[in-house]
């Protein structure tokens, strides 16, 4: 086989795993957006968030330790003990319970009935918020995050493949935890939103706030619970990403990421934002081994927006979003 | 008591159109002029005018165009920063190429080549509308960035990869460069801001702005009673990108003299500007002035009181703003969302029947 192809189907194979990392992310988007028409825009600095929080805890940092420092001329910094990875999360957790809990107390509640764009808008505020909010707690250094997840190159799919095409592939082993992580988050929510009564509230409220008013489903609880999962899945995307590459900011970017992906899948299909997650990580690896080192590379830093915008002029809803039915 | 209409009578149908009727508003208008021409070009100093005045002149020409678009039109976009390059590296081109063309011709062909880029970038706006339409400017935004980064043409091959504004003169008097007078960029400025509102203001009073209206607030609606939507929609990407890329020619030329693209035209000027228009008021020509008055002068109370008062460090500051900028954004879209201009005509409507409100 010549090399040009091997070559191409390792970048095809790492796209694939990029891949799934966007979708994570996306599918974020899609929980709020199919539950409450929210397009929310802080899902990645909810990433952010979270994986300070969980790196803070588990380091026994002491928040606002800065703040709290220049205010009173202390000198705090740590507690002096380290939480373990496990505990950690469940606390994580819990704080992101209570930030879905302020979220729905102090904002979306007062915004009811107001236009999407309006609600946009309002989760950009709160992106920023919780950026400065993140920043001041824990500190903006780039931190490590190590829950224990396994990392760097996976000797069997080298050695097997070295065996196949005289060329090991490198797929970090991290990737796959990703992959297969991702597979059962996505297993469970689509379990959770058709079989338990929680999920089918959700999917009420999703498609009539008024009627599912009417039948007795308490819309706090419910968006609430939404930002809640959404909260989680932000963990779970931003301990990925967060072991991958650091904690640092340039995690919340990867919301900006997950935006061509949405578009393309469509806002209101699962399926559709792993199959956009796919194909844009897919597509943006191939495009930047096949044009990149032509037109001077770092192609990656567009090329998905494009690929989305020249594919809505043909399709606007999206690949699997519901048809846009348009009345006066 | 000051502000009323009553006994001001109109006896020709210029007087009735003209920009303000209201003779309170006439000589309040006339009154800003006369300082901002006569009297602050004598006072500013290089504080001044790098740390306030400039950056609040440039960016109320930027948030002009973007409310044209985004608060008259109602395609939302998120690609300022990209058009905002594009400006800057036009201009740029214009200047390096063309030493001896005034500057004036410089900037305004930066708005034009803008303009033409901007209705490139619009025109998916006919298609696909809202969100994806706002994701679909990040296209631009990513895009435009990127070219400029790595095609050395745009900057010349330098070997930084910056561009550096060379010192030009309008008239004699230096206006790019570091050794231009503060009074003398201040007033550069100042006449394509003055200049850029008077046409904004015209041009929204007009038939184009009420086409433009007529699309954002019901596209379909619009399109049924006779209003041509590839006009309107590509008419205001054009006179909203030209207004952007004058406000990135001065960004870069005049205030800045030195950009690097990813840097200084980046996403988050994209959102900043956005959020001129939204503190300021969306589809209002004050508000956009409001709106860049605040988040220029915001970055320097918070750090002459966080810094120099209470002496905290600077990334504490730098994080609190981040924060306060968040909050102030929910704050308004909850509690007034038509933002600064709508708290202006909430007091001129109190201030009219001031002291008997019955």
């Amino acid at each position: 086989m010549p090399d040009q192809l091997i070559f191409a189907m390792e970048v095809i194979l790492n796209g694939l795993m990029a891949g799934v990392l966007y979708a994570l992310v996306a599918l974020g988007f899609v929980l709020i957006y199919k539950a409450s028409g929210i397009f929310n825009y802080a899902q990645g600095v909810m990433a952010l968030f979270a994986a300070m929080t969980l790196v803070g805890i588990m380091n026994g940092q002491v928040p606002f330790a800065h703040l709290i420092n220049a205010t009173f001329g202390t000198h705090i910094h740590k507690f002096g003990w380290n939480v373990p990875a496990f505990v950690a999360i469940i606390m994580t957790m819990a704080v992101m319970v209570l930030l879905a809990w302020a979220v729905q107390r102090f904002v979306m509640r007062h915004l009811v009935g107001q236009e999407p764009i309006i609600l946009f808008m309002a989760t950009i505020g709160l992106a920023y918020f919780l950026e400065g909010v993140a920043d001041l707690m824990w500190g903006s250094e780039i931190k490590a995050l190590d829950v224990g997840l396994p990392q760097g190159i996976n000797l069997w799919i080298d050695e097997t493949t070295f065996n196949i095409f005289g060329y090991g592939f490198f797929i970090d082993n991290l990737d796959i935890v990703a992959t297969v992580i991702a597979a059962l988050l996505v297993t469970a929510l689509v379990a959770f939103s058709q079989y338990t009564k929680q999920g089918r509230a959700m999917r009420a409220v999703a498609d009539d706030h008024q009627a599912a008013l009417s039948v007795g489903i308490s819309l706090n609880f419910i968006w609430i619970m939404v930002w809640s999962v959404a909260g989680f899945v932000a963990l779970v995307a931003g301990i990925m990403w967060g072991t991958k590459s650091g904690v640092q900011f340039s995690l919340s970017l990867i919301a900006l990421k997950a935006l061509p992906v949405l578009m393309l899948g469509g806002f209101t299909s699962i399926p559709g934002a792993i199959v956009g997650g796919l194909i844009i990580g897919v597509g943006e690896k191939l495009f930047e081994f096949a044009i990149g080192p032509l037109v001077g590379g770092a192609t990656e830093n567009w090329f998905a927006y494009v690929l989305a915008l020249i594919f809505l002029v043909f399709r606007p809803q999206g690949l699997f979003g519901e048809k846009i039915i348009e009345r006066v | 008591m000051f502000y009323r209409e009553a006994g001001d009578f109109k006896t020709s149908y210029t007087d009735d159109s003209q920009t303000f009727p209201i003779k309170f508003d006439r000589y309040r208008y006339y009154v800003v002029l006369a300082v901002a021409f006569g009297i602050i070009p004598f006072v500013i100093n290089d504080y001044w005018a790098n740390a306030l005045l400039l950056p609040f002149l440039i960016y109320a020409i930027a948030a002009i165009g973007l409310n044209i678009l985004v608060g008259y039109c109602g395609q939302v976009s998120l690609g300022t920063g990209g058009f905002m390059a594009v400006g800057a590296y036009a201009c740029y081109k214009l200047m390096t190429s063309f030493p001896d063309v005034s500057m004036f011709i410089h900037v305004i062909l930066a708005g034009g080549i803008t303009a033409i880029v901007g209705v490139l970038f619009g025109l998916p706006s006919l298609r696909i509308k809202g969100f994806y339409l706002a994701v679909a400017t990040l296209a631009a935004q990513f895009f435009l960035v990127w070219l400029f980064n790595r095609v050395p043409w745009f900057y010349n091959y330098s070997a930084s990869g910056q561009i550096n504004a060379p010192e030009r003169d309008v008239f004699g008097i230096i206006i790019t460069g570091p050794n231009a007078p503060a009074w003398a960029t201040y007033m550069f400025c100042l006449i394509f801001l003055a200049v850029s509102a008077l046409i904004a203001r015209n041009l929204t009073r007009g038939t184009t702005g009420r086409t433009w209206m007529a699309i954002r607030d019901m596209d379909i609606a619009a399109e049924i009673i006779g209003v041509n939507p590839l006009k309107a929609k590509m008419s205001a990407f054009a006179v909203s990108s030209f207004f952007i890329g004058i406000a990135g020619a001065l960004f870069f030329a005049v205030y800045l003299g030195a950009v690097e693209v990813g840097e200084v035209f980046g996403i988050q000027k994209s959102f900043l500007v956005l959020f001129m228009i939204i503190i300021g008021g969306l589809g209002s020509i004050f508000g956009s002035f409001a709106g860049a008055a605040f988040l220029v002068l915001l970055p320097v109370v918070l750090k002459v009181v966080g810094v120099d008062v209470l002496g905290w460090p600077t990334d504490i500051v730098a994080h609190l703003q981040l924060v306060i900028v968040g909050a102030l954004i929910i704050m308004f879209l909850i509690l007034e969302p038509h933002g600064l201009a709508q708290l202006w005509r909430v007091a001129k409507e109190k201030l009219r029947l001031w002291p008997f409100p019955h």
